[in-house]
């Protein structure tokens, strides 16, 4: 095969120039430009009002855009509709099944809607309740759940279809610690196994955790869009809570810019990237300063969130 | 697999839904329509109706029982799809077909086919229990199912419209009390528009539930008051007019996207 005849990946995801403008003149999204890579779990962050939903909206057929492109896996979403929409599964910000159908009948309908037979998509079905714990509530109608187990439910169904890719609107909004960590669990093994997820999430954490890139948007525009690493070495500083073992009156003058007494037991310090925390040690050691623990001040992501979206204190 | 076989999977899917929504709920959706036919048809049929002598050459009752059939077959086909379509949008869980690769065209149709069930479905019941107060021997079968079916197709889809616009639970009950009743009760269900002095006469003929009546009675009685190809004609151009109109609306995503 020669060079010229080799045709490159599409990406899973890909937004040119995409813009909206609500009917009451708002503009939601700017021009936006984004690029998901197949196998990627992508973090789509922002505060709230920033555009992330639109977004979502948008390629999920929720809202009509103003203006730009969309391609899923190289299907030009508004020329092939159908075909592009067979790509994705979508799990929405809101529970929006009909709460008074039987859990499975809610995965086995979504199913038929995308042209699979039931006979076919039961062995599925039957799959996915078990990986997501929900066989016990299968025969229940879906008003019966848990908020958590609602949440899982819409996973399912987002996945019934086999999608290429998964997007993910806030999935474990509202739900318990545990619950969320197995949630993070079979969506690691979900991107493990192929599948492209896009996340949008109000959990730093969450995407600090899963994603392997992002793109941060704000104002409807993006303002930062990489590897998890990348975005993470723009951030100026560090900022890190100390812990002391005996309570301090006073912070002596430790020669050190950035650095304060929170409270007699904790103090906070922020380091550059050129700058490196033994410096701090070995000056609180010079005067007789102990330091029983450490931890970041915020989550890496948040900082950098908050840094770029001009909410950093 | 191919698209018309996904298509038609989806199709089933949505009717399959529609049906069994509609018996589940059986209580509010097969029974009312029975119990409300069964007191028309003791209150005009009966006490009334022995009164007014014949029309047509038929006792009241019979007359009447064709008109009741077509106005339960209207009100209940609008309903059924005004309520599951408005409830779906409301609940949102209408975003599960709307995220599908699923045609809109086959999203109105799968309501509409679902509407038309719930029609024909209480038209039956509704004529169980006129066989209870006359005897019914359809004159031209053909005419009185063909007539139900565009009948509850049409109707179906004026519910899908209001569906569409209703923005709140009152929307969806605002155009059933103020328009299709009146029509209903206007449309020669209780009379025929004969009877009427001119001016009278020629308004009803915009009604277009005048002509599903007329060819329905024709059906059943064998009474024509107005040619049945007129009366086809107007119900297979609303049925187009009310199809091509809503497929329009969900295309430019009226009252479901933003």
């Amino acid at each position: 095969m020669t060079a010229s005849t080799v045709t490159p990946t599409p990406a899973a995801l890909e937004i040119s120039g995409l813009r909206k403008i609500y009917k009451n003149g708002r503009t939601a999204l700017r021009g936006i430009d984004l690029r998901v890579l197949p196998g990627e779990f992508f973090a789509l962050l922002g505060p709230n009002g920033a555009g992330k939903t639109t977004t979502i909206g948008i390629l999920t057929s929720l809202v009509n855009r103003t203006a730009g492109t969309i391609r899923i896996f190289g299907i030009d979403h508004e020329k092939k509709t159908a075909d592009a929409r067979a790509q994705m599964g979508v799990v929405p910000q809101e529970v929006n099944c009909n709460l008074f159908e039987k859990v499975e009948d809610i995965i086995l309908n979504q199913a038929g809607y995308y042209g699979i037979p039931r006979p076919e998509a039961r062995p599925r079905c039957r799959m996915l309740l078990e990986s997501l714990d929900l066989t016990p509530y299968r025969n229940q109608m879906a008003r019966t759940l848990s908020g958590g187990f609602k949440r899982r439910l819409m996973i399912a169904r987002a996945l019934i279809h086999n999608p290429r890719l998964l997007i993910l609107d806030e999935p474990t909004a509202g739900v318990d610690v545990e619950m969320r960590h197995e949630t993070w669990q079979f969506l690691r093994e979900l991107n493990a196994s192929g599948t492209t997820i896009i996340l949008t999430t109000h959990y730093l954490e969450e995407a600090e955790l899963l994603c392997n890139r992002l793109a941060i948007i704000h104002h409807g525009e993006i303002v930062a869009q990489g590897s998890k690493r990348s975005l993470l070495e723009m951030m100026s500083y560090q900022t890190y809570l100390l812990d002391l073992a005996t309570p301090l009156a006073a912070l002596p003058d430790l020669g050190l810019p950035r650095i304060r007494l929170v409270d007699p037991e904790q103090i906070e310090v922020a380091i550059t990237q050129e700058e490196n925390l033994n410096q701090v040690f070995q000056a609180l050691d010079s005067h007789g300063i102990r330091v029983q623990s450490l931890r970041n001040k915020s989550n890496r992501l948040e900082e950098l969130f908050l840094h770029l979206t001009g909410k950093a204190p | 697999m191919s698209r018309t076989h996904q298509n038609w999977v989806g199709l089933s899917t949505l009717v399959n839904k529609e049906v069994v929504r509609i018996i589940r709920i059986w209580p509010q959706t097969l029974i009312p329509p029975v119990i409300t036919m069964s007191l028309y048809f003791v209150i005009f049929g009966s006490v009334i109706g022995s009164r007014v002598g014949k029309i047509s050459g038929f006792n009241y009752m019979a007359y009447i029982a064709p008109g009741l059939i077509m106005m339960s077959i209207i009100t209940n086909s609008y309903s059924n799809v005004v309520s599951s379509f408005f409830g779906a949008k409301f609940a949102r869980h209408v975003e599960e077909l709307l995220v599908s690769p699923m045609p809109l065209s086959l999203l109105l149709l799968g309501y509409m086919i679902g509407g038309m069930v719930r029609g024909l479905l209480n038209g039956a019941l509704v004529t169980v229990v006129a066989l209870f107060f006359t005897h019914l021997d359809p004159a031209e079968p053909w005419v009185v199912i063909s007539v139900a079916i565009l009948t509850s197709a049409i109707f179906s889809l004026a519910g899908f419209t209001n569906a569409i616009f209703a923005k709140k639970f009152d929307d969806i009950s605002i155009v059933p009390t103020f328009v299709l009743t009146p029509l209903t009760y206007l449309g020669g269900v209780f009379y025929s528009i004969a009877l009427l002095p001119p001016f009278w006469r020629d308004l009803s003929r915009i009604n277009p539930i005048v002509y599903m009546v007329s060819a329905f009675r024709t059906g059943i009685l064998g009474i024509r008051t107005m040619p049945l190809t007129m009366a086809y004609s107007f119900m297979v151009l609303f049925l187009l007019f009310l199809f091509a109109a809503n497929w329009w609306l969900l295309k430019r995503g009226i009252g479901i996207r933003s």
